[in-house]
């Protein structure tokens, strides 16, 4: 097992004619994504060979899946278009919607996920890397090679520092990792991932990366309160981040005292969740618990 | 980004939203002539993005255009809590029987907009939110289905407007919705809304956040970009297209990933604490490409801080390739040549690391040294930082 993506996700890709989606794909299929189209509007019938792997290229979403029956969509489409290719998604019935793409105005992107309630589809970005179940299945653009299968789940707003946890915890390896993004708004929280790991028979234990900015970590410190039994280790980024100032993601920019990295470690510390101060010290933490 | 009020008013006008008349002035004699073209009593109103600028002395009544004009000579350049006034806004003078408070914003916890209102309006409404809390509804609106009729009389029933406004205050709640999505807003507020004796609703002063995200749908918000505010280096950089925020450290940060660059500034404040309170001088997020050329870029920018005393390069290779970033600084620091000063503490880590260490190794250059994890690069630049 592992959360949301599995050996058996069949994956198509949209947006896969482009630079981005192209190279990605092929990474994709490196690391054992089970892909079995791609999807460009215009560009239906051709076929694409990726690195010896012949893809072939569907007008709409609708049309691929009734070929290949895939399950899963990962979008690469740019911000101008991403909304139309979200909604074709969801309209299509695909289980999980992977939107790498950044930059989606905040009222394509909350379009999108109202229209995804009460559907099947759950949506995991935007602006994110994605998810990765190790050694079965990689929708998004995280390196698959950085470490292997294990039984650490990790949810994290931001990619980089997924990447860093990843390879601080390389001898130990992932369930699963699920890059939500950092945009306001985003289709999967770390709340929505918690649940998902308590419940994965194959996830002992989880860490989860928080930044400033919005009051999501505090959320998640009281489900974990509420309804984990796993342990949990924690870590957040962004203490010395000035009041008001932007710093990359949109949702990371601090106003007043709501959304502080301090109050959020404190709303996990009082949660029992322990909290590194830098990603290393995060690291060890876990590695008393999982190791 | 936040508008000014003037721009604001501007944008509340093309949409058919009531307001004054009024216009913006950058000298005094502008400001006369705003104050003649209206006519009689104005305000003179200080454009800042900052709360609290009437008590600060940022917004005057006059009686004629001389008037406008000797309270705008004393109000531009003038200081508001760091914000150097350069523009007033010279608008109508209005009486006030009642202020209101209207605002769609976006909601990120609950994933949708809402609308609040309030009858109690003209003050802090985050006062009124924490002291009498039902005095200000809160109403969902499904993104899909937005604001009609029937849920603007719905927004103005939960916040109990007077019948004799409610059918002005269903219009105007609509035609503010249309400012929302029109614009790509992420807030819309109107504090205060207000009635005049005459029983007319008019929006006084108004706040919009727009987002950035959608500006490649908006080309008429191209010229709104208030660069007199910004530090010279950021300007700098947001002409190189780096995201640079500049702080008051010794030790400058370059890194990928908005998340592990945030990390790293707090490791480094770690790290300076134990070498006399070193702090880092900057945010620079090089993302995903960092070729030779952004590699330049970035650092001349960092080193144009005069606060800067050492920098610390913190690079994961996820997608980049740890060699890629190797060759880019050294080819950046062939490009700045003499102009390098300052040491760097290069952490790299991930895709192609053992080959980008190499290259870093083999070029030798007498200001850079490598460190193997992220901490201990943090405690060396923030030693570096300390000595000089």
């Amino acid at each position: 097992m592992a959360i949301f993506l599995t050996e058996s996700s069949s994956v198509i890709v949209q947006g896969m004619t482009g630079s981005e989606g192209r190279k990605h794909t092929s990474r994709m299929l490196a690391s054992g994504t089970r892909i079995l189209g791609g999807v460009t509007p215009g560009k239906g019938g051709q076929q694409v060979d990726v690195d010896g792997t012949v893809v072939p290229v569907f007008n709409g979403v609708a049309e691929a899946v009734a070929e290949t029956g895939a399950d899963v969509a990962v979008i690469f489409v740019p911000p101008k278009f991403a909304k139309a290719a979200v909604l074709e998604a969801i309209e299509a019935g695909m289980g999980l919607a992977v939107v790498i793409t950044e930059g989606i105005p905040v009222h394509d992107s909350t379009a999108f996920w109202a229209a995804a309630q009460g559907t099947s589809t759950r949506i995991i970005g935007p602006n994110c890397p994605g998810i990765i179940s190790p050694g079965k299945s990689n929708a998004g653009i995280i390196p698959a090679n950085i470490t292997g299968a294990g039984r650490i789940g990790l949810v994290s707003k931001s990619g980089t520092l997924t990447y860093q946890m990843m390879y601080e915890l390389r001898d130990i390896g992932f369930s699963t990792a699920v890059g939500i993004g950092g945009d306001p708004v985003v289709g999967t929280t770390h709340i929505d991932c918690l649940q998902a790991f308590q419940d994965d028979p194959d996830t002992d234990a989880v860490v989860m990366i928080g930044e400033i900015g919005g009051d999501a970590e505090e959320r998640a410190a009281e489900f974990i309160s509420a309804s984990m039994t796993k342990p949990v280790v924690g870590y957040v980024a962004g203490f010395t981040a000035p009041e008001g100032k932007t710093m990359g993601h949109a949702g990371a920019i601090v106003s007043g005292s709501s959304g502080t990295a301090q109050a959020k470690k404190e709303a996990l510390e009082a949660a029992g969740v322990r909290v590194g101060r830098t990603p290393s010290e995060a690291a060890a933490l876990m590695r008393e618990i999982a190791g | 980004m936040d508008l000014f009020e003037y721009q604001a008013r501007d944008l509340f006008a093309q949409y058919g939203v009531p307001v004054l008349r009024g216009a913006v002035a950058t000298t005094p004699e502008e400001a006369r002539a705003a104050a003649e073209a209206i006519g009689g009593r104005v305000v003179i109103k200080a454009q800042v993005k900052t709360g609290g600028r009437g008590k600060a002395g940022g917004v005057k009544l006059a009686d004629d255009a001389a008037g406008a004009e000797a309270e705008a000579r004393n109000m531009l350049g003038m200081d508001i809590k760091g914000h150097t006034v350069h523009r007033v806004l010279i608008a109508q003078a209005s009486d006030i029987a009642e202020e209101y408070y209207f605002s769609y914003l976006l909601d990120r916890s609950n994933r949708t907009f809402l609308a609040m209102a309030s009858v109690e309006g003209g003050v802090e409404i985050e006062q009124v939110a924490v002291d009498n809390p039902q005095a200000l509804a809160r109403i969902p609106i499904d993104a899909r289905t937005g604001v009609d009729e029937a849920k603007a009389r719905e927004i103005v029933a939960a916040a109990r407007f007077p019948e004799a406004v409610a059918d002005q205050v269903v219009d105007v709640a609509q035609k503010l919705w249309t400012v929302f999505t029109g614009a790509d807003a992420t807030l819309v507020e109107v504090n205060p809304l207000v009635q005049d004796p005459a029983g007319t609703i008019i929006a006084l002063d108004g706040k919009v956040t727009l987002d950035g995200n959608a500006d490649f749908r908006h080309p008429e918000f191209a010229d709104l970009d208030d660069a007199s505010a910004v530090d010279p280096l950021e300007r700098e950089a947001v002409a190189k297209g780096l995201n640079y925020v500049k702080l008051d450290g010794a030790v400058g940060i370059i890194g990928n990933g908005a998340g592990l660059v945030m990390s790293t500034l707090d490791v480094v404040a770690y790290a300076g604490e134990e070498y006399g309170g070193v702090k880092p001088a900057n945010f620079l997020d090089i993302g995903g490409g960092a070729s030779a050329q952004v590699m330049a870029d970035g650092l001349g920018i960092i080193l144009g801080d005069p606060g800067v005393k050492s920098v610390f390069v913190n690079v994961f290779g996820g997608i980049t390739a740890c060699d890629e970033v190797a060759t880019g600084i050294v080819q950046a620091l062939a490009m700045l040549g003499a102009d390098a000063t300052k040491p760097l503490v290069v952490r790299l880590d991930g895709n192609n690391v053992e080959e980008g260490r190499r290259i870093l190794d083999e070029a030798a250059h007498h200001l850079v040294e490598q460190a193997d994890t992220m901490d201990g690069a943090a405690r060396r630049a923030a030693e570096l930082a300390s000595r000089t």
